[in-house]
């Protein structure tokens, strides 16, 4: 085991380093648009990610903070008149507080119990959003402009608004990185394999399960603000349960609890979704449903865990 | 004749809607707490093939002529099978592995199904005539009461008293119960447990196509309604816990009936309600009230 982490770490730096080159460049060669969905999504995942990934827990309403953080971001920054960071700011303390909420209910219970809790607990947020005057109900919330990050930069351009949505999932990134391969990211793990024996060696879980769980809903609304800021639109799409199951399915089709893998997961996603929409029309839904199913039955380790597996099984020989 | 400044007519038929849907959450809290028992999943394609029951009755009915009688027996057959078959090939895989993975794969189905019906009917509903037998009503009085939604309630009690009658009081559902405690110990008496598994899981999935088949004529028949239903559901199930059959339907009429309630006296928190008191009853009683810690 020892040999095989040696083998990851020593990849590591190249790999994030050549992705980080790419992401520079990228713009110029994409649809900046579609890049910056892509990394919107791909924060989200990663944040998703680090509450079932490492510690095992399966939120089922994670749409919630997306959809809060944008839909605050979005009056923040029409209504308010905030440059666009302060609306990041805030649509990220709402997520996180909102997070602290659901944290405390659902981890009462585990396992199947906090799925369904926080999907209704989700679901609840969804109709509070449907029927309050100032979102827009089922319209959304319209014409949030870009408007001039620290009052300098004019982020009506699709190039600047890429490097700060770029900016900013590094940032998130970086503070997944640095949760999950610390003290504290080793204490989530030793919960999800053993939750009796974290406890019995004194370690305060429920302390421990909040704290991820509000680190997680706070970046999941950094992506949700930021991908307000991208669209200029919150919509009820964002608190939906369908949401909640889409980030569910690019976190599993990536590799649970991989590092890269809710990123990759949410880059095939979104492709395919662009993708299918024309061609395939209403059978979207199916199609990812279908995805679901392989991916659970056939492939649980998803794409970037299929790959480890091989670098391993290569570095055993 | 007037019950807190509101008509009674309206109280008594919000109080009778109220009941309704409570019947449903009844039936589909029985089902998904009857399918945790034995196969630990949460089974969340519950809705779509609530949905499902309710569609195979309209299609039986406008394209073979099928009435309301033979589908309310027909329907739950057929989704009952084909949920029998899905667990057969695929849920059965996933017994030794984390539970959660069993929600995911029936999230999956959930999405299949609806994409499969929305595609073919759209989201429009389609609509399902009452019975003839059930047609009318009587004026009770203090309200009016159409036939067919006061045949819902008796049906659904009908259906989920019989349920617990033969999970409590009969030998198949002594099996059951023992399978639930401990399925090593029943297989090593010589009971057949992955057969068991299977009929409870089709049995299950059966009642929630009954479910289906009841709505048809009170509600639209559309693909999106179960998905809609399911998540109270799970509420429900969070505030009664899984571990009674008799808890599950007691919460699930009560819910219903608390809705209804609200729908008179502040009708922008109905949709919310049941997600309200489960918010309570985790603050207060963390494991559901009839659950064991």
């Amino acid at each position: 085991m020892k040999n095989n982490d040696s083998v990851f770490t020593r990849i590591m730096p190249f790999l994030f380093g050549l992705l980080f080159l790419i992401g520079l460049v990228a713009p110029f060669a994409v649809y900046p648009t579609f890049l910056m969905k892509i990394l919107c999504f791909g924060l989200f995942a990663c944040a998703f990610n680090l509450l079932l990934g490492f510690a095992g827990l399966l939120s089922f309403g994670h749409a919630a903070f997306l959809g809060t953080a944008g839909y605050v971001c979005g009056m923040l920054v029409r209504d308010v008149g905030v440059t666009p960071e302060i609306g990041l700011i805030g649509g990220t303390v709402a997520a996180g507080l909102l997070g602290w909420l659901f944290g405390v209910l659902a981890i009462r219970r585990t396992g199947i119990y906090f799925a369904m809790i926080t999907l209704a607990l989700a679901q609840m947020v969804y109709f509070v959003v449907l029927q309050v005057r100032a979102t827009g109900g089922e319209d959304g919330f319209q014409g949030v402009p870009r408007g001039n990050l620290f009052g300098l930069i004019d982020l009506s351009n699709n190039i600047s608004m890429y490097y700060l949505v770029f900016a900013v999932f590094c940032i998130g990134f970086f503070i997944i990185y640095r949760t999950v391969h610390s003290p504290f990211g080793q204490i989530l793990k030793a919960i999800r394999e053993n939750e009796p024996r974290a406890i019995s060696l004194g370690y305060d879980v429920t302390k421990f399960k909040l704290m991820a769980f509000i680190i997680s809903a706070s970046l999941a609304g950094l992506a949700g603000a930021t991908k307000t800021l991208v669209f200029q639109l919150a919509s009820l799409t964002d608190v939906h349960w369908h949401t909640s199951g889409e980030v569910v399915l690019m976190t599993l089709l990536g590799g649970l609890g991989t590092i890269l893998g809710p990123l990759v997961g949410a880059g095939t996603v979104v492709s395919l979704q662009t993708e299918l929409a024309d061609i395939v029309g209403s059978w979207v839904t199916v199609i990812m449903g279908s995805i679901f199913v392989i991916c659970v039955m056939l492939f649980r380790r998803g794409i970037v865990g299929e790959i480890q597996a091989l670098i391993q099984r290569a570095g055993i020989r | 004749m007037e019950i807190f400044g509101v008509p009674s007519a309206l109280l008594g038929s919000q109080l009778l809607v109220g009941l309704i849907n409570g019947s449903f959450y009844a039936i589909l809290s029985l089902g998904l707490a009857i399918i945790f028992g034995l196969l630990n999943i949460i089974n969340f394609a519950h809705g779509a093939q609530y949905m499902m029951g309710a569609f195979v009755a309209w299609i039986a009915l406008t394209k073979f002529g099928i009435n309301y009688w033979v589908a309310l027996l027909v329907a739950p057959i057929v989704v009952g099978a084909l949920g029998v078959l899905l667990e057969r090939t695929m849920l059965r895989k996933l017994y030794k592995l984390d539970h959660l993975y069993g929600l995911l794969l029936t999230f999956g189905l959930a999405l299949i199904f609806e994409g499969v019906f929305r595609d073919q009917y759209g989201i429009s509903g389609q609509s399902y005539p009452v019975p003839e037998l059930l047609e009318g009503g009587v004026n009770l009085g203090f309200m009016y009461l159409p036939i067919y939604r006061g045949w819902i309630v008796i049906a659904a009690l009908a259906v989920c008293f019989g349920t617990w009658f033969m999970i409590e009081k009969t030998k198949l559902g002594a099996y059951l119960r023992a399978g639930t405690e401990n399925p090593q110990m029943v297989q090593a008496l010589g009971i057949n447990v992955p057969l068991l598994i299977t009929f409870t899981y089709g049995y299950g999935v059966a009642l929630a196509a009954f479910a289906g088949v009841l709505a048809a004529p009170v509600y639209q028949v559309n693909p999106l309604m179960g998905s809609n239903l399911i998540i109270v559901v799970f509420a429900v199930v969070v505030i009664g816990g899984m571990g009674s059959i008799m808890g599950a339907i007691l919460t699930g009429l009560g819910l219903g009936l608390i809705e209804g309630l609200t729908r008179v006296f502040y009708p922008e928190g109905s949709a919310v309600v049941v997600f309200i008191i489960m918010v309570i009853v985790l603050l207060v009683r963390p494991a559901g009230l009839f659950g064991k810690a």
